[in-house]
């Protein structure tokens, strides 16, 4: 089992960076969203401050969500995808290590480009690290849920907004903790609540979400 | 007895068996839901008094608490019948799932729309996000996700599994969510805004408001009674007995 | 009796405009929910009469 989800790794990474266009776009995308708002409201330092943190969560949030089309469609439209239900591993394993690269790839990049971007906002730098840290146990709840989603809308007409429509609701909760936990540091009060509700929903997504992207990619693919 | 013999609640857990259980108790259901109704708006306008703090205004509750009460509870009946489609591989309870969305959603958006009118002259503005409001915009985008997946998947049985998943999903979510938004609308806004902080309920006002929610309630069925009958002369059409019920001849 | 007349009744202290509001959306929302599940009902059985007058007819060209 370790093998077969060490197998979907490597492949994942691999063909991600033979396309590294596909990874940059999400991370420049992430840069332009978040440059976008000063644009519309102003550069007054005070109110970007004070906006930060839910911008900079919510334009993760989206670069996420935009970046899951590729992960199992490319498989689904060349085959992959059926053979990897056919073979003998638990699909949880295989949608689990498809999930993992698809974070690394698209989440873990967007957690190293956050402090930069706070530093725009004029972020003090105990938020920044907390906006790291709110990031780094986030995203990749982002990516588990999304990866629901994402099997769901599987070939589906028009499946990039629908999967928007589907996921972005379930996004909430992780966004609420995740903004709130660098307001609360920016703020002074203390981080640890937010930070620590974020790490329960990381575990309740890392085990419910495989199992139901599973049963999803079963219905879609029968 | 002989198995033969044997009531069985089973016995309407097929399409055509449960088409015309369905258009008997509808009548029913329709009559008992106006009754109920035109005693509760009784109550709401003639019998329960005027609050002391918002006027006349309070009276929106009668409809508001209510609708928000059944937009919850259509979700997770919704996402009940789905789970039950999904896991007993039949179809008559994913058609009700189905049935049931439109009619939680419309609720959902009385409970919404009610709210902001009920806001406006309680707390001067048209939205108010409070925990109550906040998590019924997102249920509303939880109706409507379901209902836009199932609309663009062709395979009915795949529409019916895939929503499943999703109301699954969502019925999980919907407690997290709600305590999420509680949480950041008391952060924000303190204590002080809330759509709880309705008049202390005196009993006329509770007692309007579970009539006005039972007579919601007997709607509720009525309505998703025929619109399951609906789905299922749709899904059902290559049947004799739709055939012989709609009056064409093989 | 809460109300001393009938324009009481309609002005609703001031707030007639939310008031009535609410009350008259729900309702117009509850009754077109009915009409167009009559209408839904009416069309489902107007399509599925006239599918059913087509596949008559094919069979008899067959036959």
């Amino acid at each position: 089992m370790i093998r077969a989800l060490g197998w979907v790794l490597r492949r994942d990474l691999l063909l991600a960076f033979r396309r590294q266009g596909d990874v940059a776009n999400a991370l420049v995308f992430f840069v332009i969203v978040v440059s976008l708002f000063p644009l519309g409201v102003g550069p007054e330092a005070s109110q970007l401050r004070n906006m930060a943190p839910g911008v900079l969560w919510v334009a993760a949030l989206l670069a996420c969500m935009l970046s899951l089309a590729r992960l199992f469609a490319p498989d689904h439209q060349d085959g992959t995808l059926e053979q990897m239900l056919l073979a003998g591993e638990p699909l949880v394993i295989l949608v689990m290590g498809k999930v993992i690269s698809h974070w690394l790839v698209s989440g873990l990049p967007l957690v190293l480009m956050a402090p930069l971007l706070g530093l725009q906002f004029d972020l003090p730098r105990d938020a920044l690290a907390v906006l790291c840290v709110s990031l780094l146990i986030g995203t990749p709840v982002l990516s588990l849920i999304g990866a629901v989603g994402a099997a769901l809308t599987l070939g589906v007409r028009g499946s990039g907004l629908l999967v928007a429509l589907l996921v972005l609701p379930l996004f909430v909760p992780v966004l609420i903790f995740g903004a709130g936990s660098v307001a609360a540091t920016a703020a002074g009060t203390g981080a640890e609540a937010h930070l620590l509700l974020l790490g329960g929903f990381l575990t309740l997504a890392f085990v419910l979400a495989p199992w139901a992207s599973a049963a999803a990619l079963r219905i879609a693919m029968e | 007895m002989t198995k033969s013999e044997r009531f069985s609640w089973f016995h309407f857990s097929s399409p055509n068996t449960f088409y015309p259980l369905a258009g008997t108790l509808q009548p029913w259901f329709a009559a008992i839901a106006a009754l109920l109704c035109v005693v509760g708006l009784y109550i709401s306008f003639f019998v329960a008094p005027t609050d002391a703090q918002q006027g006349e205004a309070y009276r929106i509750i009668f409809i508001h608490v209510p609708a928000a009460w059944m937009s919850m509870f259509l979700y997770l009946v919704m996402g009940f019948w789905s789970g039950v489609g999904l896991v007993l591989n039949t179809r008559l309870a994913s058609m009700v799932a189905t049935a049931l969305a439109p009619t939680g959603a419309w609720f959902t958006f009385i409970a919404l729309w009610t709210g902001a009118l009920w806001g406006k002259p309680t707390w001067g503005t048209w939205w108010v996000w409070d925990a109550r409001l906040t998590s019924e915009l997102i249920l509303l985008f939880l109706y409507i996700g379901f209902m836009a997946l199932q609309a663009a998947i062709d395979d009915p049985r795949r529409a019916d599994k895939a929503g499943a998943v999703l109301a699954l999903v969502g019925v999980i979510n919907v407690p997290i969510i709600y305590f999420s938004v509680k949480w950041w609308s008391t952060l924000h806004q303190g204590a002080s805004v809330s759509m709880k902080s309705a008049p202390s309920m005196a009993t006329t006002m509770l007692i309007g408001m579970l009539i006005m929610a039972l007579g919601f309630w007997m709607y509720s069925i009525a309505a998703v009674l025929a619109r399951v009958r609906c789905v299922i002369l749709e899904r059902e059409r290559h049947t004799e007995w739709v055939m012989k019920e709609v009056g064409g001849q093989a | 009796m809460n109300w001393h007349s009938w324009s009481e009744f309609a002005a609703m202290g001031g707030y007639a405009l939310y008031v009535w509001g609410s009350y008259s959306v729900t309702l117009v929302v509850l009754i077109g929910e009915i009409v167009a599940l009559f209408m839904r009902r009416q069309g489902v059985i107007e399509r599925l009469a006239k599918y059913y007058a087509a596949h008559r007819r094919n069979h008899e060209t067959e036959a």
